[in-house]
């Protein structure tokens, strides 16, 4: 059976959907949020999708895209260039290589496994940003910034775990 | 068959590194040519400026409703809050026109050369991104509204920024609570000089304030106008705490909640902005 070529515009289509959902992501978090002290601690939604999908689909979303991503973050965001970047490739490099561990079954391993990328992360960016800007920024924001990400890790799952179902089951 | 597996394993592993190395590399490039990173940024950021403009809209919308809610439940005790600040108000209006006649009988005693008059471009706060270790907004005028680098961004009472990047139709807003802010300022009650200095916090710290210098919680904080950055005199905030190491600083702005900001030209010289950029141009 040959495959048409909507069929295979249908396909590729559905393949970019983890990319996608990323970048609308990142664009997401950057709208102002009119919350007292938010702006502080603005969850890292790219670094929750690049790892559900580096965990199940990591042939849709490659290092490269992550790398891209990460990016693009930084770019918008106004973070020196390459801070974003460099987590999300650490972070993709991580999961893929620990696939075992954080494939399970239980949600309580996803959510644990994204814990400790997540603290991970906040530590190598607030080390490199310190480092770039030659001194001790402090850390309160950026670990309260991981908490909440990881406070509402679940809802953002579950909103990957249905994208998931409904774009990418026969692919 | 293992071999292409292996191979394959290998590349990956490769591409992990080269990519692990460019996101470095482009850190150091950042701090090395500020100017390269900050122009493609600008123009990404143009780019995308319609997009966030977008998305930023049901969110100031949601904003609204629910403030809407607020304002009526608090309708009554701010309406005789505000009586009464009127009253206040009114008294001041007064004592402020006796004193401007004065003022401008002494002027022209004096042949006072008057300040330049600012003029200022209105836009809206699309995108709030900084996260954990920046504060900066970025908003929709640029360019070609007539914004330039180093402006002053106020906002309602008080200063909230300064213009650092400007783009198109798009410009990024260095917030005063930014690690990377200075702004000379001076105490309102005791004329004493200082520099306002942010660290991610809310409340930004006074620097270089010697010891004896009285210093009072809500104190007025203004700029001091030195270094022809921004004029002297603007309200930046009041001090919030005096502790034995440091001295914070509420800004009067609800940094936050910024909707809309106002971004100043002053028709300052600029002498030191233009030297900075002189001087990154030859580099």
């Amino acid at each position: 059976m040959t495959i048409s070529l909507w069929q295979r515009l249908d396909q590729s289509g559905r393949s970019l959907a983890p990319a996608a959902v990323t970048v609308m992501l990142v664009l997401l978090g950057m709208v102002p949020v009119y919350l007292p002290g938010y702006e502080r601690v603005v969850p890292s939604l790219a670094l929750m999708s690049v790892y559900y999908w580096a965990i199940h689909r990591p042939d849709l979303i490659r290092p490269s895209a992550a790398f891209a991503i990460g990016l693009l973050q930084d770019i918008l965001s106004g973070t020196p260039l390459g801070m974003t970047a460099l987590v999300l490739v650490l972070c993709h490099w991580l999961v893929v290589i620990q696939r075992a561990f954080f494939l399970a079954d239980s949600f309580v391993v996803l959510w644990t496994g994204f814990g400790f990328i997540m603290f991970g992360s906040v530590f190598v960016q607030w080390l490199a940003y310190s480092m770039l800007t030659q001194m001790i920024v402090p850390i309160q924001a950026p670990l309260f910034q991981a908490l909440l990400t990881l406070a509402i890790f679940p809802m953002f799952a579950w909103l990957f775990i249905r994208v998931h179902r409904a774009f990418l089951r026969e692919i | 068959m293992a071999r292409l597996t292996a191979l394959k394993a290998l590349v990956q592993r490769f591409s992990f590194l080269l990519l692990l190395l460019a996101s470095i590399a482009l850190m150091m490039v950042g701090r090395v040519d500020p100017t390269l990173v900050q122009s493609t940024r600008t123009r990404v950021t143009d780019a995308f400026a319609p997009i966030l403009d977008a998305i930023s809209r049901p969110a100031a919308t949601a904003a609204h409703i629910v403030e809407t809610f607020v304002e009526i439940v608090e309708v009554h005790r701010e309406n005789k809050q505000l009586r009464l600040e009127n009253a206040r108000l009114l008294q001041w209006r007064q004592a402020a026109l006796r004193l401007e006649a004065e003022n401008n009988s002494l002027r022209s005693l004096l042949r006072y050369k008057p300040e330049a008059k600012a003029s200022f471009v209105s836009a809206r706060v699309i995108a709030a991104p900084g996260g954990a270790f920046l504060r900066d907004v970025v908003v929709t005028a640029g360019r070609r509204d007539g914004v330039r680098r180093g402006q002053a961004a106020v906002a309602g009472p008080g200063m909230v920024g300064r213009v650092i990047e400007v783009g198109e139709w798009s410009s990024r807003v260095l917030l005063i609570t930014d690690i990377n802010t200075r702004v000379p300022v001076v105490l309102d009650n005791s004329r004493q000089r200082a520099v306002l200095a942010g660290d991610n916090s809310d409340q930004p710290r006074l620097l270089y304030l010697p010891p004896e210098a009285p210093v009072a919680v809500g104190d007025r904080v203004v700029t001091s106008g030195d270094g022809g950055m921004f004029p002297a005199g603007l309200p930046v905030g009041v001090v919030a705490s005096v502790g034995d190491r440091q001295i914070k600083v509420q800004p009067l702005v609800a940094l936050g909640k910024l909707e809309h900001v106002q971004l100043v030209d002053f028709g300052l010289p600029g002498a030191l902005i233009s030297e900075a950029e002189r001087i990154s141009s030859i580099k």
